[in-house]
């Protein structure tokens, strides 16, 4: 436990640290919401018929761009060689390391919501909707993407190859979300369904990620 | 004498192979190396002085034969009492030297001592609160000699330990290297240079 924990601290660590990752996603997540609005005109009913899947599109776009640095930083410094040669299985070393991310990245973009909402012509309650989908659905984004991490690693191509492995994999991710905060907003759909699915999803992705990601690691040594 | 000691230890590779993308880089090889002794892996460049070190780390996996550990602790794997130095120092920019250390000390485990005095020793007890990003590339090594102190492992694997080491660094290097066989340690280092202590020579690859 104690590795497992000095692992998830360090990283956390070095993402709040000027230069890392946690700024950048919000930052980013920020950028997109507010170009939104610009591009879409100012029809109000529009704007907060689309704010839900705006949202949403914002936090995948923002946690993908962060997570390509997952493995990879850790690959060129060789910190990953030590962390395969330690006593800590790593399946869970990348467990924690993909915790870690959701916490440094992830966690600030549901805190950023409430705000971005205003901006979109949402009200308190599709706000709160967007906000706990999110809350749900990003661990389910983090845990997959860290698959495609690994084998960015592996493969030795970072950034595009990582976009393209992974955002299809969050396909199901984005549909319930969205369908879990429309059907708040417009109905006629109960939030239940969909909201249950997304949670199934998350923890889906927290058993099977961590094992493929470690079995992707493993595979790729050198 | 700390607890490092659990009798005499052996590490022997019988008939190892290693293929490096699809070229055989050495087959056939035979080593070993026993508590309280240094062997240093000599060849040309390319003929797999790091492949080697890298295999008995665990993180290249053999084409043929074995490499076994006796006599070290029954529960831990080869990897698991192994330090592998290599040429990348596994430092983060953005931590302090000593949160860097700390950091190692707590996710490697096991046995220990006081990071500050490996810190010490190294010679880096000045800049603990600096972060590891503006440290030279001689301040970079000796930090990560000084993980090697903090916690410890029974075998150094070191990839050109002395790289990027002033002459004092060396002795300094030398000096430790020295009392971690003299505690029945194991060293099997790769390396161009002569490595300042008395060690059995690894040829692999024929003559440089």
């Amino acid at each position: 436990m104690t590795a497992l924990s000095a692992l998830i601290r360090r990283d956390i660590r070095i993402a709040l640290r000027v230069g890392g990752g946690a700024l950048i996603g919000v930052l980013f997540f920020l950028t997109v919401v507010v170009l939104m609005p610009f591009a879409v005109g100012p029809d109000l009913a529009l704007l907060s018929r689309l704010g839900p899947a705006i949202l949403w599109l914002g936090a995948l776009l923002a946690s993908l761009l962060t997570l390509d640095r997952l493995f990879m930083a850790d690959h060129e410094d060789g910190s990953l060689d030590l962390i395969t040669m330690s006593r800590t299985p790593l399946e869970l070393a990348c467990a924690a390391k993909a915790l870690a991310h959701w916490l440094a990245a992830g966690l600030p973009l549901i805190v950023a919501t409430p705000v971005l909402g205003l901006l979109l012509n949402l009200d308190m309650v599709a706000t709160g909707a967007v906000a706990l989908t999110l809350l749900a659905g990003t661990p389910a984004l983090t845990f997959t993407g860290m698959i495609g991490a690994a084998l960015a690693v592996t493969l030795h191509r970072g950034g595009l190859l990582m976009a393209v492995l992974v955002l299809p994999l969050s396909i199901p991710v984005l549909i319930f979300g969205v369908a879990a905060s429309q059907a708040v907003i417009v109905g006629p759909m109960t939030f239940g369904a969909p909201f249950s699915i997304l949670c199934a999803l998350s923890l889906v992705s927290l058993v099977i990620g961590p094992f493929a990601a470690a079995a992707s690691l493993k595979h790729g040594l050198d | 004498m700390n607890g490092l000691v659990r009798g005499k230890m052996q590490l022997s590779g019988r008939g190892v192979a290693c293929v490096r993308g699809g070229r055989e880089v050495f087959s056939g090889l035979d080593f070993g190396a026993a508590s309280g002794e240094a062997v240093a892996v000599v060849g040309r460049n390319g003929s797999g002085k790091t492949s080697l070190l890298r295999l008995i780390a665990g993180l290249l996996v053999p084409a043929g034969g074995t490499i076994a550990l006796d006599g070290g602790d029954a529960e831990l794997t080869l990897p698991e009492q192994c330090h592998y130095l290599g040429h990348r120092d596994a430092l983060k920019p953005a931590l302090s030297v000593a949160e860097n250390l700390a950091f190692w000390a707590d996710f490697l485990g096991g046995e220990r001592r006081e990071a500050a005095e490996s810190l010490a020793t190294v010679g880096l007890d000045h800049a603990t609160h600096l972060p590891a990003g503006f440290l030279s590339a001689g301040q970079r090594r000796r930090l990560s000699l000084a993980r090697l102190l903090t916690v410890r492992r029974p075998v150094w694997l070191l990839d050109e330990p002395t790289n990027a080491l002033d002459v004092a660094g060396q002795d300094m290097f030398g000096g430790l290297m020295r009392e971690h066989l003299a505690r029945g340690g194991m060293i099997i280092a790769a390396t161009h240079a002569p490595l300042g202590i008395e060690s059995r020579e690894l040829r692999i690859g024929g003559a440089a």
